[in-house]
């Protein structure tokens, strides 16, 4: 069993560092450090690495109590961490869309969002993140009681969304979204074993549910 | 768009980037601006007049436009499914693949048809060089110098019948050398197709190359076409078969996803492809803060070609 200082001292940290890694090698690419260089057309390498990277930051958030449930509680305490690399990610990749891409042209932005299904998909599941990012801190996290984990809940939402809109932009090879939509499925068909597991022993009195279910939420 | 003439270029004779954008901006200076379309006269290569004193340069925005992009991106950005479907994987895997000894045949609603080598179809011809504007349906754009010969030329050759209405073209099939057509992907062989009038348009090329070199295989060696007002999956690349048809050909995006590519896929900022909007496009080479700018009916050869689609609802038949 990993001690929960060594958690805390270096596995954490060495956590911490690897999901910066994504950030740091798009930015010596960015201001071309030695040789490295994006692409042709770089503001479309910035938008693609920074979704990418957050929807992988998104399913690794969902899958630690999955994880908790196999190897003990451990993994729970990375899950916000990876939940607020998901969402710096995720912002920056809305910034570079609306800064770099879009240069702020409104009207466009707009436009895009109203009638493109799949901007309007991304735009849900950054907003779906906000409250999460927002409510992380212990102190919200009391004070929300109960409903934090019900509030919570809003990170499946914008982990489905985030697929969706991966999956509603592809021209033609759909392998690379599905298996992100694999790895949700995954993930939320664990939740729904889980809990019919934990749902079949209760008599059918209508009794509330264990209160331990607390940490088991996303 | 600059035309000029230009003798046969042997493969051997590699224009440096550097040398070749000193001549373009003489050129581009010397000629008329017009309505998207410049003319030039031919003047280069050894013997020439020299140049004459370069008049007041184009428009700005003009000039601006028709800057070729570097080699480097021309080179490296490519949409070519048959080598895989990112952007770099053309560049990436097509060293294998062999564009001689290369044949195409010709069928159909000819007289001339058959099975001609590579130095038949192009031997006749002049190969010009022409700076085009490249709007790919993805909402991109390049502009590249290509060589080749106007391909009305080339399939007047083949003495079309009176019932050759469309034309049809095939990308050849080796899934040896083009790893993208073993995932299968897409239907190959890639096929595309044109009404006569538009494959027999002055501006419609057969391309055998771009800054004065042999087409690389990534941009679809040894012959492409080059269609500058339709998006870019029309200028189908690595021929080996052109057909003369009395009905409409198939076409392989419109086969895949017939809401999404039609037919005639001309380049119009009004229709908005189902995900995304054609109004603006992003220009390859302007750098991480340059704004997209706005996508020109027809691609800017409006002019040139709008006559083709008269009495065409351009909406539905896009
Ligand atoms: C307002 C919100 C959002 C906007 C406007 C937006 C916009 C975009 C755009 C323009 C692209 C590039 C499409 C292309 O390359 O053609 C993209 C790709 C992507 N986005 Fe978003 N997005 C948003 C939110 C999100 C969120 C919340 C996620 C998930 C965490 C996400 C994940 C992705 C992924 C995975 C890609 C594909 C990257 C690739 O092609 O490799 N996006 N997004």
């Amino acid at each position: 069993m990993i001690s929960l200082r060594t958690t805390e001292r270096y596995i954490k940290p060495a956590i911490f560092v690897a999901c910066c890694v994504p950030l740091l090698w798009l930015a010596l690419r960015i201001f071309e450090v030695g040789s490295l260089r994006l692409g042709p057309n770089p503001v479309e390498d910035i938008q693609d690495a920074l979704g990418i990277w957050g929807l992988r930051a998104l399913c690794a958030t969902l899958a630690m109590t999955p994880l908790s449930w196999a190897i003990g509680p451990l993994p729970i305490r990375f899950r916000r961490m990876f939940g607020l690399f998901a969402f710096t990610y995720a912002s920056l990749h809305v910034m570079n869309y609306l800064l770099l891409d879009q240069t702020l042209a409104i009207d466009a932005i707009v436009e895009d969002i109203v009638e493109r299904p799949f901007i309007t998909i991304g735009a849900l599941g950054f907003v779906a993140m906000i409250p999460l990012a927002v409510t992380s801190t212990n102190g919200w996290r009391r004070q929300l009681g109960r409903n934090w984990n019900r509030l919570h809940r809003l990170a499946y939402l914008a982990a489905i969304a985030g697929c969706w809109h991966f999956y509603w932009q592809v021209k033609k090879d759909l392998t690379e979204p599905l298996i992100y939509c694999t790895i949700l499925a995954a993930l939320l068909g664990a939740r729904i074993v889980q809990n019919r597991r934990r749902a079949a022993p209760v008599p059918p009195t209508g009794q509330p549910r264990s209160p331990k279910r607390g940490h088991s939420a996303p | 768009m600059l035309i000029r003439q230009k003798p046969a270029i042997r493969p051997s004779e590699i224009t440096p980037e550097s040398q070749y954008l000193d001549r373009r901006r003489f050129i581009r200076s010397a000629s008329l601006a017009g309505s998207g379309l410049l003319f030039a006269a031919g003047c280069s290569g050894a013997g020439d007049e020299p140049p004459a004193p370069a008049p007041a340069p184009a428009a700005p925005n003009e000039a601006a436009d028709l800057t070729p992009n570097s080699f480097a991106d021309i080179t490296s950005y490519n949409n070519f499914y048959e080598f895989g479907l990112d952007k770099g994987d053309p560049a990436r895997y097509a060293g294998q693949f062999k564009s001689q000894p290369w044949t195409v045949t010709v069928d159909g609603e000819a007289e001339n048809t058959g099975t001609f080598d590579f130095a038949a179809i192009v031997g006749p011809h002049t190969i010009e060089e022409r700076i085009y504007r490249l709007r790919c349906v993805e909402a991109w754009s390049m502009v590249v110098p290509w060589n080749g010969i106007p391909l009305g030329d080339v399939l007047r050759r083949f003495k079309p019948t009176s019932r050759a209405k469309f034309v049809a073209f095939e990308t050849v099939v080796r899934p040896a050398e083009m790893p993208g057509q073993r995932a299968g992907v897409l239907d190959f062989p890639y096929r595309e197709g044109l009404t006569i009038a538009e494959a027999m348009h002055p501006l419609t090329l057969l391309a055998t190359g771009l800054y004065g070199v042999d087409l690389p295989n990534q941009n679809g060696a040894p012959l492409r076409l080059i269609i500058p007002w339709k998006y870019g999956f029309k200028s189908i690349k690595s021929i080996v078969r052109i057909s003369f048809t009395e009905t409409r050909p198939r076409t392989t995006w419109s086969d895949a996803a017939p809401n999404e590519y039609g037919f005639y896929a001309n380049v119009n900022p009004d229709v908005d492809h189902p995900r995304w909007s054609q109004a603006r496009e992003r220009r390859i080479g302007s750098g991480l803060f340059a704004a997209k700018q706005p996508t020109l009916p027809f691609n800017g050869y409006g002019d040139d070609v709008a006559g083709l689609y008269s009495g065409l609802n351009l909406v539905r038949n896009f």
